[in-house]
Parts: C-alpha cells; sequence; structure tokens
C-alpha cells in the first residue's frame, strides 16, 4: 500500500523537474507506447482472450487500433496542440496583447474499465502525456490478465519516473482517492463516479467521468430491403461484435414500429447465425461475460417470468464457461430491470412503438444515454433526434463508429457522464488553459486612475463602446 | 439582516422552482436562438435604465464609488453582453468535423445543445458582474437558469430579484434569495451544472454535492495572487525611464488592489515580491500615488470601497493584528470599524509563516516579501496553492517568458494587474485551488452547452471485415485500414498477406 503514496511522490517529484513539460519527452513516450503494441501483440491478444475470450481480430479493431490510431494522431499534432493561440484585447489596454498557453495540470489519476482493458487504459494515457502530466494509470482488476500486462510491460517502455501503473482492488482506490490529484479521469458506472467525484471534491480536483447509460437504437422502415438488411447487419455487429454488449456505447434496446417486428426478429436471427454459426459458444466471435459477478447480475435480469417470457431467441447461459448467447426479448415489461438498468450484456430487448416518431419521447423520458443510434433515411426524424433528444453523442445509420473519429469529442452528459475526450479533445482535457496577458508601459491612459472624475468616466464609457470618433473629441476637449 | 430573511424563499421550495424551470427548459422554449437573443437583450435593457438603481445598491453594500461600479460591473456586463449578442449566430452553428478512412463514407458534426437548469451562485463583491456574466453565458447557450445572488450584498441581491423578475421571462431565468440554508435546499436538487464563484471551503460542499446527481461544476474561487516586481531595470533604462517604470507599474498595482473594490476581488493582487534593494523604491512610490489617488486621509475618500461586513472586518484586523504582523507596517493602517473603512495599508517583510502570508487577504492589505534575486520569487509561489492569477512587472523578455512557464496560475499578466479579465476573448477561471473550469464570451458559452457528436453514415460501402465470423484475412485487413496504408489495403483485400 505505500506503492501509492510512494509512487504519486515520486511522480510529483518529475512534475516538478519539468522535464515532462518538453514535446521531446512526450513524443518519446508516445513512441515508447507504439512499440511496446508492436512488440507485444501477442501477448495483448492473449490476455485479452484470458480475460474476455477476445477474438484477436475483435480485439485488434476496438483496442489495439484504437491506440494506435490515436497514438498517430497525437504524434502528428502535438506541435501545433501545444503553441499558444493568440486573442484579440480591447482598445483600452492596446496595445496589450493576449494568447492562450496550454500547460500540463500536473499529476493524473486514470482508473480504466475491464470491458475494453486496454484501448480505455492506453487512450487517455495518450492524451495525458500528450499534455504533458505525469500519470498513475489503475487498471480494472476485473480484467486481471490486462492489468497485469499493463503493470509489468508499460514500465519496460515509459519512463518510469513520470508513468506508473498500480494494481489493486477496492481497498486500492479509496487509497488512491484519498490523494490529491490534479485531475482524476474515470471510465465505469456511475454508482462509482459518485464515489469518485465526492472524494474528489475533497481537495478540488476536477474530474472527468465516461458512464454508461441505456444507449437506445431507433429503427426505421426503409423502402429498400437491402438498406434494411445493412441497417440489421449494423446491429448485429454493433450489439454482439464489442465485447458481447458489454460496452458503454453498445446498443441497449432497439425501438421499432409494431408491424416491422417480426420481420426483423427474423432478420436478426438471420444474421445471427451467420456471424456466429449454429452454436454462437463454439464460435471464437462472440466475447465471455467478465466474470462470475457480472454473469449473476446478467442471470438475474431474466428472472422476472414476465421477462423471461418474452424472450424470443437465444436465451440459454452456460455457467462454467461463463457465456451467453445472443438474446433478443421482445417487449420485455418496461418497469423491468431490464429496461432500468443498463444491461451491459449481450440481452437485447426490443421495444414497439405505433410510430417512429413517438421514440423521441420514450427516450427523452429516461436518463440521457451516452449514444442514440438511429437507423433511418428520413431527414425530418433525423433533426428532430438531434434537437429534441439530449445524450453523448448520435450516430445515424450506423453503430458506435463516433468512437473511431479522433475530431469529435467523446463523452457523456447527465447521468451518462461529464468531459470529454478522444484526439485534441483528451489534450484539452489534461491541460489547463492559461490565460496571458502582455501590457506595454506606453501609453498610460490616466482615465484608468482614481481620483474618479465626471471625464475619466465619460472617457471610460467611450473606450468601451469603441467610439474612437467620440474619444478622440474627448481629449480635444471638444465633447461634453 | 433582517431584509433579506423577509426576501428569502422559503427552502421547501426549491424542488417546485426547480421542476418548475425543468419543465420549461423541457417545452425547448428555451433553445431558439430568438428566446435566446431577446433575453439578453432584456438584459442589456436592465443595464440601460437602471444604472443608477445599480450603483446606489452597490454604495448602500459596499460603498463601491461610481466609476468602479460603472467600469468594473456595469460596462463590463453591457461589453459581455454586446460580445454574446454580435456572435451568438456563429457559436450556435454546429461544427463540421473531419471523418477517417476506417469510417470512409461518413460526415460527422458537433452540435452545441444546452445542459438544461443551471444553478448560479455567485458572489458579494461584484454582485451584478458576477451575477449576470454567467447568466448571459447560460442563456446563450439555451439553458434555463436560476441565479442565488449573495446575502453578503443585500441591497443589490434584492435589486437583482426585483429586476430579473420585472423584465425576464420568469418561466426560464428566476432568481432566488437566501442564505445559507436556502443555499443548502438549492444543492440538495438536481441541475445539470452549477456555477458557484467564492472561496474553495464552499467550492468543497458544492462540489460534493453535485456529485450526488453526477453534476458538473464550475468553480471560480480565489487565492493568493502574486505581483512580482522586478527591480533589473536599471540595466536598460536611463534614470528619468526608471522613475517613469516604478511610477507605471505603482499605479497598475494600486488600480488592481484598492481600485478594485478596496483588495475584495478574487484577482487583486494579494502580495508583492520585490528584491531587498528595490523594495524601499517601490515603497516610497506607492505611498506617494496611494496619496495622490486617495488624499492625506484615505478613510475619508470616496474613491474606496468599504469592507463588506464586520465579520470581514474583524476578519481582516486578526491579519493585520498578529503579533509578528503588526510591526511591519510601513504605511496605512488606519481603521474606522464604524464606517467598516480600512485605509490602504502596505506591510514590509511579514513573515512567511503569518496569518497575513497563508490564506488569502481579500481586502486593503498588502504585503511585500523581499528577496535577493527575483528568480527566488518562483519557489515562493509554486509553494502554495495555485492562485487565480499571477502578475509581473518587468522590461526582461527572459524573466518574462520563464515567469510564463514556471508559474501555473489561472491567468498571468505582464506589465499590468486585473485586466484579463476584462478581455472576453481570454478564458477566466482558475486552477487547483483557484477552481476549475472557465467563462467569459465564447468560454461561456462552452461552460454551459453540452458538445454533442453527430456522425451521419450512409449505407453502401459496408465492409465485411467489421463483421464475424472473424478470421486472419479481416485482422490483416483492419491492421492496413488502421495504418492507413492503401497498398496493404489491396493486398490485404486480395489476400495477400
Amino acid at each position: 500500500m505505500e506503492a501509492v503514496e510512494e509512487s504519486l511522490a515520486e511522480a510529483r517529484q518529475t512534475l516538478r523537474s519539468g522535464q515532462t513539460r518538453s514535446v521531446a519527452w512526450r513524443k518519446k513516450q508516445l513512441r515508447a507506447l507504439f512499440e511496446l503494441i508492436h512488440d507485444n501483440e501477442e501477448k495483448i491478444f492473449k490476455a485479452l482472450d484470458d480475460d474476455l475470450g477476445k477474438h484477436p481480430t475483435e480485439a485488434y479493431r476496438d483496442e489495439i487500433g484504437v491506440v494506435i490510431k490515436s497514438l498517430d494522431y497525437s504524434l502528428s499534432n502535438i506541435e501545433k496542440w501545444v503553441a499558444p493561440k493568440k486573442s484579440s484585447v480591447p482598445m483600452l489596454f492596446f496595445p496589450a496583447k493576449g494568447e492562450v498557453i496550454p500547460e500540463p495540470l500536473g499529476v493524473i489519476l486514470i482508473f480504466s474499465c475491464w470491458n475494453f482493458p486496454f484501448s480505455l487504459a492506453l487512450d487517455p494515457l495518450i492524451g495525458a502525456i500528450s499534455a504533458g502530466n505525469t500519470v498513475i494509470l489503475k487498471p480494472s482488476d476485473q480484467a486481471p490478465a490486462c492489468s497485469s500486462f499493463l503493470a509489468n510491460t508499460i514500465p519496460l517502455y515509459l519512463d518510469c519516473k513520470a508513468i506508473k501503473v498500480i494494481e489493486g482492488g477496492a481497498e486500492t482506490c479509496e487509497r488512491l482517492l484519498q490523494q490529491k490529484w490534479e485531475k482524476i479521469f474515470f471510465t465505469g458506472s456511475a454508482r462509482v463516479g459518485q464515489i469518485v467525484m465526492t472524494a474528489a471534491a475533497k481537495h478540488l480536483t476536477p474530474v472527468v467521468l465516461e458512464l454508461g447509460g441505456k444507449c437506445p437504437t431507433i429503427l426505421d422502415s426503409f423502402s429498400n430491403p437491402r438498406d434494411f438488411k445493412v441497417a440489421i447487419k449494423r446491429i448485429v455487429g454493433g450489439k454482439w461484435g464489442p465485447c458481447s454488449g458489454q460496452a458503454c456505447i453498445g446498443i441497449d434496446y432497439l425501438l421499432v414500429e409494431e408491424k416491422l417486428a417480426s420481420t426483423l426478429i427474423d432478420l436478426l436471427k438471420k444474421i445471427i447465425k451467420r456471424f456466429y454459426g449454429e452454436n454462437p459458444k463454439e464460435s471464437k466471435s462472440v466475447a465471455r461475460i467478465v466474470n462470475k459477478h457480472h454473469f449473476a447480475r446478467l442471470r438475474n435480469l431474466l428472472k422476472d417470468p414476465l421477462v423471461a417470457a418474452s424472450i424470443v431467441h437465444g436465451g440459454s447461459l452456460d455457467e462454467d464457461s461463463l457465456f451467453i448467447e445472443p438474446t433478443i426479448l421482445l417487449d420485455p415489461p418496461l418497469h423491468s430491470e431490464i429496461m432500468t438498468e443498463e444491461i451491459f450484456g449481450p440481452f437485447l430487448p426490443i421495444i414497439t412503438l405505433k410510430n417512429i416518431q413517438e421514440s423521441i419521447e420514450f427516450i427523452n423520458s429516461r436518463p440521457k444515454p451516452l449514444a442514440i443510434y438511429a437507423f433511418t433515411k428520413d431527414e425530418t426524424l433525423k433533426k428532430r433526434i438531434i434537437s429534441e433528444t439530449s445524450s453523448g453523442s448520435v450516430t445515424f445509420n450506423d453503430v458506435m463508429i463516433q468512437f473511431l473519429c479522433e475530431t469529435l469529442p467523446f463523452g457523456g452528459v447527465d447521468q451518462s457522464g461529464f468531459g470529454r475526450y478522444h484526439g485534441k479533445y483528451s489534450f484539452d482535457t489534461f491541460s489547463h488553459e492559461k490565460a496571458i496577458m502582455q501590457g506595454s508601459f506606453f501609453p498610460e491612459i490616466e482615465a484608468r486612475y482614481p481620483p474618479w472624475t465626471a471625464f475619466k468616466l465619460k472617457f471610460i464609457r467611450l473606450a468601451y463602446r469603441l467610439n474612437y470618433f467620440g474619444l478622440v473629441l474627448l481629449l480635444l476637449g471638444l465633447k461634453r | 439582516m433582517g431584509s433579506e430573511e423577509a426576501n428569502a424563499f422559503d427552502a421547501k421550495d426549491a424542488p417546485k422552482i426547480a421542476g418548475e424551470l425543468r419543465e420549461s427548459f423541457a417545452s425547448g422554449k428555451t433553445r431558439s436562438y430568438e428566446w435566446r437573443t431577446s433575453q439578453l437583450k432584456t438584459i442589456l435593457k436592465i443595464l440601460d435604465n437602471h444604472e443608477q438603481d445599480m450603483i446606489l445598491a452597490l454604495r448602500s453594500d459596499l460603498s463601491k464609488p461610481e466609476m468602479e461600479s460603472y467600469i468594473q460591473e456595469i460596462a463590463m456586463l453591457k461589453n459581455s453582453c454586446k460580445a454574446t449578442l454580435k456572435s451568438l449566430k456563429g457559436w450556435m452553428v454546429p461544427e463540421k468535423a473531419k471523418t477517417s478512412m476506417t469510417t470512409f463514407p461518413s460526415s460527422a458534426e458537433i452540435v452545441s445543445e444546452p445542459l438544461g437548469v443551471i444553478l448560479i451562485i455567485s458572489a458579494w463583491n461584484y454582485p451584478f458582474y458576477l451575477s449576470i456574466d454567467p447568466v448571459i453565458g447560460a442563456i446563450a447557450a439555451g439553458n434555463a437558469v436560476v441565479l442565488k445572488p449573495s446575502e453578503v450584498s443585500p441591497a443589490s441581491s434584492a435589486l437583482l430579484a426585483k429586476l430579473l423578475k420585472e423584465y425576464m421571462d420568469t418561466s426560464c431565468v428566476r432568481v432566488v434569495e437566501g442564505a445559507v440554508a436556502e443555499t443548502a435546499a438549492l444543492l440538495q436538487q438536481k441541475w445539470d451544472k452549477i456555477c458557484y464563484t467564492g472561496n474553495g471551503r464552499v467550492g468543497r460542499i458544492v462540489m460534493e454535492a453535485a456529485a450526488k446527481h453526477l453534476t458538473p461544476v464550475l468553480l471560480e474561487l480565489g487565492g493568493k495572487s502574486p505581483v512580482v516586481v522586478d527591480s533589473d531595470v536599471n540595466l536598460k533604462f536611463a534614470t528619468h525611464a526608471v522613475t517613469f517604470y516604478v511610477k507605471v507599474a505603482t499605479r497598475r498595482i494600486i488600480a488592481g488592489k484598492w481600485g478594485c473594490n478596496n483588495g475584495q476581488a478574487c484577482i487583486s493582487p494579494d502580495y508583492i515580491i520585490t528584491t531587498k534593494d528595490f523594495a524601499p523604491k517601490l515603497v516610497d512610490s506607492l505611498k506617494e500615488v496611494l496619496e495622490k489617488f486617495y488624499g492625506k486621509n484615505p478613510l475619508e475618500s470616496k474613491d474606496l470601497s468599504r469592507i463588506v461586513n464586520s465579520n470581514h472586518f474583524a476578519r481582516l484586523m486578526k491579519l493585520l493584528d498578529e503579533e509578528k504582523v503588526s510591526g511591519k507596517v510601513v504605511h496605512g493602517g488606519e481603521r474606522n470599524e464604524t464606517d467598516l473603512k480600512i485605509a490602504p495599508t502596505i506591510l514590509l517583510d511579514v513573515p512567511r509563516d503569518s496569518l497575513i502570508m497563508t490564506e488569502e487577504i481579500f481586502g486593503p492589505l498588502l504585503p511585500i516579501i523581499t528577496v535577493e534575486k527575483v528568480e527566488e520569487s518562483y519557489d515562493i509561489i509554486n509553494s502554495g496553492p495555485k492562485p487565480l492569477a499571477a502578475y509581473l512587472f518587468t522590461s526582461n523578455e527572459k524573466l518574462k517568458k520563464q515567469f510564463v512557464m514556471t508559474i501555473s496560475a489561472g491567468g498571468v499578466v505582464v506589465n499590468d494587474t486585473t485586466i484579463h479579465l476584462a478581455v472576453v476573448t481570454l478564458p477566466f477561471g482558475g486552477v487547483g485551488e483557484s477552481g476549475m473550469g472557465a467563462y467569459h464570451g465564447k468560454f461561456s458559452f462552452e461552460a454551459f452547452s453540452h458538445k454533442k457528436a453527430v456522425v451521419y453514415r450512409s449505407f453502401v460501402a459496408d465492409a465485411a471485415v467489421r463483421y464475424p465470423p472473424y478470421t486472419k484475412g479481416k485482422l490483416s485487413l483492419l491492421k492496413a485500414l488502421v495504418g492507413g496504408s492503401i497498398l496493404g489495403i489491396i493486398r490485404a483485400l486480395f489476400g495477400w498477406s
């Protein structure tokens, strides 16, 4: 446990030395991360398979690939990001100049999550390093193979005086949260998010909370059956593809019109079979449930007899291999847990509506989700979704790809969290934008100083209004 | 205390108020550009029509000189409001974002959407500016707002409540008056953002309360903002130029310290660091200019604010009368407890472990710390919590650069004090103990907006590589796609690698 205090003290000392401020240092660390991935790809695949049964293709698409892209982007933009930005200054202070300089916040604490144990740890780390901070990373103990991989490998490649990995469970987290940090970046559940923020308040530490929520997917009807099929493929890929539904931006439930339900279910079944075969358990293409605890949680969601009765596909659970089949439910009761709690697993409830326009109201009567997906060609519906609902992000006609755009901010709103990252947004999240003003000694305007007179008041009024002509008249004594 | 208690809302009504505003927000009316601009124009109208009322309220709460009230509150607000009205349309336009090859073909944009219902808890020292400026930002971003002005400046609080009720759309913009109990009741409600201006102790309470609802916070706190005065000017300047340098520095320090609500401002200079040999020159100059500005008997000057109340007066006296400090007064020290007046007071070489050097002063006392070399100031500043502002007077370019890089503060001003507050193109906010989040101008709009990422995809180009069953070939193609190598992609597509 001393590890916490010692590591923090060393990270703080390194920060104070100023070496992490140099762009060269930052780039060196980012390149070292590249090397780490390059040299250890097989080990990473192995760790992800051990923890979650992720197939290497899925692991590459959702984890390694994401990190490589992020590294590439940071490395090619970092010089631009660190450059001071000029600001214009009002005339009263002419010829002063203003600029904004991003400076590192200090020592950052990153809590990552078990469902994408690699990318959710390294992606924020890239941002924190790019901004010149020192970092303590606490990977989730629920993905132990990845956690120990990170703890053992990162020190071999990165500056171990500045970037540290601390492993551990709840007790370690508590200990970490007692310390003072300059920012805490947390990915996980709302319940723990509250604990993190409460602890942060004691030290006035700003936090980024990347939480989850029930991400709805609106499925409109299509005149072209080919489009409908592509939509279903993307839904299946987006629901069971990334970590078998254990993803914060994964699809939680589907909203469709009643008349579409049966066609939809048929097509879903067909595509599930094509993707995962007759027996999905044997397919290496679906991840397993992370652990017994989550397995039990998911099993409980189906316990309600009304919910169990709504299963139209799948529903088999194998506790020994922690595998749950892709499962579809049609209209489970809205007050049941499966429709009030974030599912975070391979269950897909379909909620039928009379008219797809009702989906707006349906979504608005629930907490704001991290993402809304909508498959539609109806431009009016698109506009309504953007302007009448609120969510971290909205993606039309696809699933989860918003996560892959470095130019888009990624983050939640309301119950799905606050703060954002990815690309430049990561850099900003881990930087303090310091406002700098440089005054000069000439000219020295008397009107700024007491004793106050009516003349000075007039002068200031004009200066604020940028009334150059009025100012000249006043100075010449021609204006009253 | 009687009057503000009479105006205070009933704490039991807090859920009702929050509920009403949430309903108004849900109706969508605050989202339109027209609603936002009409409310902002109404604020301008209030400022135009009630300038004198505000000046009188500020005189009653703080004896604030008219000029200060006008420049630092009313003119700043008008400026902020006008700048916002001028740029708002542009700010509201969704920002196009580039998409990557992996998601081709697609387009993306970032939409600024209102957060919802904002709670603004403001401070007593600039009761109008610190209340209305965040309200401008919250309205500009399309939110509903509840404003709780400080009960410590009751006349201003009452005037705000009256004017906003009379002019603004009260279904979406509400002022509630009250003290601790009322604030606590407000903090129990769920808001979509809380903006608090004040001290770190209450800042912590606000953030902890916000954590229960996962509400983001903007905390504008204070801290001990240092002024470093370099003495190394003799080398560059002729004698008369040195005199000019000292005079300008002195005036700008005085304007930022005593000319800002008699030091009761979060960005006011808190203490000076200068070299041992330069200190006497600086003290002499300060004395001379202070007399020119505020006369021989500053307690009588109409150009200085008074201390806000007897609590703060007592707090300041405690700082001044500490045993190891009281002997260090080199100028001023006069006080009048009945009028709550304290004269501009300068202290030389106070011990670093004294109260006056460990707590935020927030009043007309200005200690000067002397060092051998000006660079020693870095350690002194960095050994304490990060201040809201740091000021440097120098003509040495190297020192400027060093100072800007070494000192962490909300804002840094070289060769002047406090003026960065007036620049709407600069973010205003603290770091560390001086707060989190920034506002002013476009930064206000952003502080009260959620940046929603929106991606549009079409149905063409659906690469099988994304979907299971997963194969080795798909893995290679993905690697090539991520790497962005066209050749690699072609090779993978043909199954050559």
